[in-house]
């Protein structure tokens, strides 16, 4: 074979696969971006150095969130100071809170347990302790949880195989 | 100190030249300088990581927050952007067959900006990180640090600037009538495709500096949420300046590639035009994928998918330099000397680190990896892996022509294989510190098992670097002073013609 050619079968797989990872990606993204419509919400206010959170009923909390398994919940996230980064790695979850800002980003709870929640973009001083602390409950009779949620707000229509759902939930 | 072996010259008489070849000399001992004393930080940095809690090395986080922000600041801006035009300097006129650069007192003018603004962000060390996002840095960053970081990057800034005017005349006004622009080496394609890309990215920064001041002095707001500002302004500013950055670090490193893979293959370069090609494509697609950085700031569906177009666009580029370099080895009689030895070290990294920054593109996967250890560790590949490898390479080939003497063979093979499984234990041990969510720019972390073995090991690959860039720097230091004079037509008995070293006597 000669140089070009070789060289344009090579450029042909790379592209082939950039347009696969590109493809995949729009496709999981599309679903994130888009929450349930009766996903509860609850707003997340970042400040120097502690997490807040105030529920759909008025209940607020200070660096500890109680969420019920199986409810979607959307986060309104907002800062009070510099930015932050609302995380909870074992969640998936990421959203820069900026001040002046609502950004928004939703998750449904899959387990109980206890997770950490903490600030992923540099904040200042005590950035590094700036965590908070996530329960996850079972449902109980003042919060029901969906009960076909999965069905409900991941739908298995076209697109997303068992990988990508259990990234989502 | 005497440099030069021939003609022994009084240190004021290279300091207060204009001639191309000292000025390339003073542009690479300051780099040089700055890689040792900013890599001494990325020590401190690591030994502090090395068990959770505080472990003295250093006091507290304000200290680590100026540390790691000047570590930042000088390994870019003043190790990697001066020995770049360090090189450029020796080699363009040379290449171009001209006499000098276009402009000898410009040069001279653009060099001897970069001392005071060096003096400044490291007098300052100023604490908001390399990236100075406001709302934090312009209302909670402290006092002078923060205005000397502000005006030694501005001044840094122009510098550059009027580097790479010098560089484009030289290369298209003055470069020799009987060479066309395609007989040229790539290295001067890259370096014209740099310069170009600097005239473009760095204005705009330029002005989100200066907003940036007057934010800072409260007496405007565009940054500043209080006022009605936006903090997302900047990073798009800040971005689309600095994404290009990435690739006008990248592409000198990937000219000097060029200089060294197809002389120590002993084979001409596979094919001259897909290099050209890819460093067209680079200059261009490196500018529609600055946001790429900011999936996170909260940017609609439309934005992000847009931008991971823009960043998935650049990778056939670079995929075609990685491909060039290997069909040029490829059955040619390679000799693994220093130079190419570190040349084939940053194409290994240089694939790492590739394939990582796939996987930051795709847009949730970037919500695992996004400001986590995984980032770090995957633009170390780049700017160390890469960049800094294939500087060192040309470094080592560049010896003889600037010093007339040769360094220590065996020691430079050593600092090679201790600054690769250095690297390759930091950097790759980073990737997966990121997965298990430690985040980036933190004092200290949860004390739970993965992270601390995690750390760990990445801290002892810290170490092997600190000793391979010791060997490495006295190696170079002991022979530019008593090594062996080289043999200048061919020093690295290639069979190849060497550069014409007796320019390095100034006619002016």
């Amino acid at each position: 074979m000669g140089h070009a050619t070789f060289e344009w079968v090579y450029v042909g797989v790379v592209i082939a696969l950039l347009v696969y990872v590109g493809a995949a990606s729009w496709d999981v993204e599309r679903l994130l971006d888009h929450a349930p419509p009766e996903s509860k919400v609850v707003k997340v206010f970042g400040q120097q150095w502690l997490w807040t959170f105030e529920h759909e009923d008025g209940r607020k909390e200070v660096g500890e969130l109680h969420l019920t398994k199986g409810v979607p919940y959307r986060f309104e996230i907002t800062s009070r100071d510099v930015n932050h980064a609302f995380n909870i790695p074992d969640l998936t979850v990421m959203m820069d809170a900026v001040p002046g800002r609502i950004n928004t980003m939703w998750v449904m709870p899959d387990a109980t347990g206890e997770f950490l929640i903490q600030c992923r973009e540099f904040c200042g001083f005590s950035h590094y302790q700036m965590r908070a602390k996530l329960i996850v409950e079972e449902p109980d009779a003042t919060n029901v949880a969906f009960e076909d949620a999965e069905e409900k707000y991941l739908p298995a229509s076209s697109v997303v195989d068992a990988g990508d759902t259990a990234r989502l939930s | 100190m005497v440099l030069e072996v021939k003609k022994p010259r009084a240190m004021w008489e290279i300091l207060f030249s204009t001639h191309h070849t000292d000025i390339g000399l003073l542009y690479i001992i300051l780099a040089i300088t700055a890689l040792m004393i900013g890599g001494a930080l990325a020590i401190a940095i690591r030994s502090e990581l090395f068990l959770p809690g505080n472990q003295g090395i250093i006091p507290d986080s304000n200290t680590f927050h100026r540390i790691f922000t000047t570590h930042g600041t000088n390994m870019l801006f003043l190790w990697l952007l001066p020995f770049a035009a360090g090189v450029g300097n020796y080699l363009i006129p040379i290449m171009v067959r001209y006499k000098d650069m276009a402009w000898p007192k410009l040069n001279a003018t653009a060099f001897w900006m970069i001392p005071p603004a060096m003096a400044m962000v490291w007098l300052g060390m100023a604490d908001f990180t390399w990236y100075a996002s406001p709302p934090y840095s312009i209302l909670k960053a402290p006092g002078p640090a923060a205005e000397m970081w502000i005006f030694g990057i501005k001044i840094l800034g122009i510098s550059s600037v009027l580097g790479a005017i010098n560089f484009i005349v030289t290369i298209l006004k003055m470069k020799h009538p009987d060479l066309p622009l395609m007989r040229t080496p790539l290295f001067v394609w890259a370096t014209l495709v740099t310069s170009i890309m600097i005239l473009v990215a760095i204005p705009t920064f330029a002005a989100a500096l200066i907003m940036l001041y007057t934010d800072r002095l409260g007496v405007s707001g565009f940054f500043n949420p209080a006022m009605g500002g936006d903090p997302i302004a900047y990073q798009h500013l800040f971005w689309f300046t600095f994404h290009p950055e990435v690739y006008i670090f990248a592409i000198p490193a990937i000219g000097m590639m060029y200089e060294l893979i197809p002389r120590f293959s002993r084979k001409p370069i596979f094919s001259y035009q897909s290099g050209v090609t890819a460093f067209v494509l680079l200059a261009i697609v490196g500018f529609a994928s600055w946001a790429h950085h900011m999936y996170s700031t909260g940017m609609s569906f439309t934005e992000k998918t847009v931008f991971m177009i823009g960043t998935l666009a650049a990778v056939p580029a670079s995929a075609m330099h990685v491909f060039n370099w290997t069909a040029t080895m490829w059955g040619g009689r390679i000799r693994f000397r220093a130079p190419m030895s570190f040349a084939f070290g940053g194409l290994v990294l240089f694939f790492y680190a590739g394939a990582g920054g796939i996987v930051n593109t795709a847009m949730p996967l970037d919500f695992l990896t996004h400001d986590t250890y995984w980032v770090v560790g995957h633009f170390h590949l780049f700017v160390m892996g890469l960049i800094t490898f294939a500087f060192i390479g040309m470094l080592h080939y560049l010896f003889p022509f600037i010093t007339g003497r040769m360094y220590n063979e065996r020691l430079a093979m050593i600092s090679f294989w201790l600054l690769f499984a250095g690297s390759s234990v930091i950097f790759l041990t980073q990737h997966v510190l990121g997965l298990y969510g430690q985040p980036r720019r933190t004092f200290d972390y949860l004390p739970i098992e993965p992270l601390i073995i995690m750390n760990q090991i990445s801290t002892v690959g810290a170490w092997i670097n600190a000793a391979g860039a010791a060997l490495l720097i006295g190696n170079l230091i002991t022979s530019a002073i008593k090594g062996k004079p080289a043999k200048m037509n061919d020093p690295f008995e290639l069979g190849e013609h060497y550069y014409d070293y007796t320019r390095r006597e100034p006619h002016h």
